[in-house]
């Protein structure tokens, strides 16, 4: 057992039936796949982020992990569990946080909601305290403790979710667009928790995100899921070359010149002095620079890293 | 099991007294909210009452014998309703999106839906059931042997499992068809609106419906039959009178098994 990854997820599908109107009274019946054939795992310790387009699978994913949705074909593990046949057994192991819905009781406050969980989940009190009193005090919430829910702002709700989702120690936090919304102060202040949670509870962590600056400054792997399949898994750096994207060479030369002509590189833009030059993101810089400082007069150099964003796009393109 | 019976118990008891202890904040309201249910489900009573100010029977029964039909549907609808009436807000919670964040609590969800937004103040329907049905024991003559007072026990407990089952059932059904909560109601409180009056002012035909397709006969008409020792005005057999314990078993593993398929066939809402 010690020896199988975290999570295990082979051949995972889930379709859906979806019934349309064609006529007066006619429908006819869509089979829609969500998700087709994923396969991945997760050890341990893992920060993992998962991106992709609106409606290309990440929440049906993740409710399949969960336990909410039954897979339509494949094999899922999660901590040694079946999700959606032990559903209620795995809850105690992990933790959800939804961002675009709270899980708490929105007419308790915090303080209330907090003790509750603690009871439905069993948690000991001496623990209980150990964490309420840690989650406090990283997560900022001492005054907001005694306020209802519904009356938290977006960020200290979700402030709340998360502390609410880790208070039973588990082993795996799901966050589903855990910084939608919030504002960059509040977006730092979550990614840092975070990384403190993974590095010294070692929980293992899987976000889905639409703002790729959570993966930069949180997750050294990425998941990138089009259409219901993994179109990338590995290291973010790895992403650059796999979108084959291109870096750009910005050089400012003593006087104006006709387009510069160096092997490797191309020109997209010329303005007075200043050129661009384009060349592929996995090649060196360095041959290009010599060349074209040996050939011309150069005042200054510079190189702009291909913006992430931009990657993505042409993963998602192909 | 055992233990998961217990677990489910205790946390229902966990959850709904959260929401008595909210509801009990607003005091005022929940005493009025209280009175206000006991007077409006009064109110049909009110009706029978009327009717007998100008008849001595109805269908065949005195005032006493239709009061002991009434109070026992009515308590045994009041019990199932405040213990899992809730579960008909599924739809609801399903089209809101809201579902999700149960299925991944340590509580199973059948207890978590009964026990959400559990009102206390439903109680009023359960007083005004317990009020008729005792008024009714001092009107009824009934020679009382340890089997009839076996059989009103079992009454109470088989009627309101099988309004409980009912309750389920519609709610499982709101799986497929999230709208699909006035269906529902159709056969619990409806089913207690038609149990309210001897069966004997119904055609036959209907009796068999409410017998053999949507059991609430069982809840109050057969066993109160044997209680009050009368013979099957349909000339139904006898046996049907002390069969209300086994319509619910049979109703109870119906709910069950259409709960969990319901479950597994469940498919959240986007995002």
């Amino acid at each position: 057992m010690s020896t199988r990854a975290l999570i295990e997820v082979a051949d995972l599908s889930r379709t859906f039936t979806v019934r349309r109107r064609t006529g007066r009274v006619r429908r006819t019946a869509h089979l829609v796949h969500a998700v087709r054939g994923l396969s991945f795992t997760i050890e341990r310790g893992e920060m993992v982020g998962y991106i992709g387009p609106n409606g290309a699978g990440k929440s049906t994913t993740i409710k399949m992990l969960t336990g909410i949705l039954v897979p339509s074909a494949g094999r899922l593990a999660v901590a040694g569990i079946d999700p959606s046949r032990d559903r209620v057994e795995l809850t105690r192991r992990i933790g959800v946080v939804f961002g675009q819905r709270t899980t708490l009781w929105w007419d308790l406050p915090l303080r209330d909601s907090f003790d509750l969980l603690r009871r439905i989940y069993r948690v000991p009190p001496v623990r209980f305290r150990v964490n309420l009193a840690e989650f406090t005090e990283m997560l900022d919430l001492g005054d907001l403790l005694d306020t209802p829910v519904r009356q938290l702002s977006l960020g200290q709700r979700m402030r709340g979710d998360i502390a609410a989702a880790l208070l039973h120690d588990p082993e795996i936090l799901y966050l589903d667009e855990p910084t939608i919304g919030l504002d960059v102060v509040s977006k730092g202040r979550l990614r840092e928790f975070l990384r403190r949670v993974n590095a010294e509870r070692s929980v293992t962590l899987l976000l889905t995100t639409h703002d790729l600056q959570d993966i930069e400054q949180l997750c050294r792997r990425v998941m990138v899921i089009d259409h219901g399949s993994l179109v990338y898994d590995g290291a973010l750096t790895g992403l650059h070359a796999e979108g084959a994207a291109s870096r750009t060479l910005v050089v400012d030369l003593v006087d104006e010149a006709p387009a510069i002509d160096v092997p490797g590189a191309t020109v997209t833009r010329v303005d007075g002095p200043r050129q661009w030059l384009s060349f592929p993101a996995g090649e060196s810089a360095a041959p290009i620079v010599a060349a074209v400082a040996a050939a011309y007069d150069v005042a200054d150099l510079s190189i702009n890293e291909p913006d992430i964003e931009d990657v993505i796009r042409q993963i998602y393109s192909r | 099991m055992a233990e998961r019976l217990g677990w489910g118990l205790r946390a229902f008891v966990t959850l709904a007294g959260m929401w008595v202890r909210v509801s009990w904040t607003y005091r005022t309201s929940f005493v009025v909210m209280s009175l206000a249910s006991l007077v409006l489900t009064g109110i049909d009573f009110v009706a029978i009452l009327v009717v007998f100010a100008n008849l001595d029977s109805l269908g065949g029964f005195t005032l006493g014998e239709v009061a002991f039909l009434y109070g026992t549907t009515a308590l045994c609808l009041g019990v199932a309703d405040l213990l899992i009436g809730n579960v008909e807000r599924l739809g609801r919670r399903i089209r809101m999106g809201t579902l999700d964040a149960m299925m991944v609590r340590p509580v199973p969800l059948f207890v978590q839906m009964c026990a959400d937004q559990f009102a206390l103040r439903r109680i009023g329907r359960v007083t005004q059931g317990a009020l008729v049905l005792g008024w009714s024991l001092t009107r009824v003559e009934v020679a009382w042997t340890p089997a009839r007072v076996a059989v009103l026990l079992s009454l109470l407990v088989s009627g309101t499992v099988i309004f409980g089952g009912l309750f389920v059932l519609g709610a499982a059904f709101q799986f497929v068809s999230t709208d699909g909560s006035e269906a529902a109601n159709a056969f619990t409180y409806g089913g207690n609106a038609l149990t309210q009056y001897p069966l004997t002012i119904y055609p036959a035909e209907a009796v068999k419906a409410l017998t053999f397709v949507v059991p609430v006969a069982f809840v109050n008409w057969y066993p109160a039959l044997f209680i009050l020792g009368r013979r099957d005005p349909f000339g139904l057999p006898a046996a049907l009178q002390l069969s209300s314990p086994v319509a619910a078993l049979v109703l109870c593993v119906l709910a069950a098994v259409a709960w969990r398929a319901g479950v597994r066939r469940y498919r959240s809402t986007g995002s």
